[in-house]
């Protein structure tokens, strides 16, 4: 594999590409987040007094806000994810986009539905 | 193997694993809307899952299934970002190695609650 071929105004404008690129995105920072996310989780070996001792930094606000953003982006991922698949494996019906839409609806709905229940 | 059939190989693994990760997430974001009423707290989440063998089970699937997804997608994106680093294949091992240990070690810690 090389470089990404280099794409004119016309490809990046078009609602794909901002599905693509939300995706990488999206991708890319969940890769970052989940050896965090088990880290913080493997501190339950020190058992429950330990483990809160970790659970604590969660109260601050930048991990709050780190939290709900992660959330919205585990929720773009798998909508587009499942897009990605229908394309790929499905019948071909185009590309899609009222899949993108749902994604976006979907990843909206799932940080309401954070900010509801996490008080 | 030349390039082009691991690559067609990567690209199978990785839309493989997406559909096993499909469900594993959307079962996972309703427990996350589950857990988070109220805060989170230690005694909570090891309520749930200490000698839970079907969350632990569940959660280990899905770490696996991390381990293949994940640092195939972060290969593409360095391979296809820096194409002359020669970044990808370290930086991805490095990713399904954290994933894969620190993942296993994380299960094993909600399961047993600390008591090995």
């Amino acid at each position: 594999m090389s470089a990404r071929p280099k794409l004119d105004y016309r490809a990046k404008s078009h609602l794909s590409y901002f599905a693509y690129a939300c995706h990488r995105f999206s991708g890319l920072l969940l890769a970052c987040f989940i050896p965090l996310h088990f880290l913080m989780l493997s501190q339950s070996l020190r058992g429950a007094q330990g483990f809160e001792k970790s659970l604590a930094l969660t109260n601050f606000w930048v991990f709050k806000f780190g939290e709900w953003a992660l959330v919205i982006l585990l929720a773009v991922h798998l909508a587009g994810g499942i897009r990605l698949l229908m394309i790929e494996f499905g019948p071909w019906k185009g590309l899609r986009k009222g899949w993108i839409q749902i994604s976006i609806l979907f990843a909206i709905t799932c940080g309401l539905l954070f900010l509801y229940f996490a008080n | 193997m030349s390039a082009g059939v691991l690559q067609a190989k990567l690209w199978y693994a990785q839309r493989i694993s997406a559909m096993v990760l499909g469900l594993c997430v959307a079962i996972h974001l309703a427990i996350i809307f589950y857990a988070i009423r109220g805060g989170l707290s230690a005694q909570e989440i090891l309520g749930r899952t200490q000698g839970n063998i079907l969350f632990a089970i569940f959660y280990e699937v899905f770490v696996l299934a991390c381990f293949v997804h994940a640092p195939i997608g972060i290969a593409n994106i360095l391979q296809e970002t820096f194409p002359r680093s020669g970044l990808a294949r370290p930086l991805s091992f490095i990713l399904a190695l954290l994933i894969l240990v620190l993942g296993t070690t994380a299960v094993i810690g909600v399961f047993t609650g600390g008591q090995l």
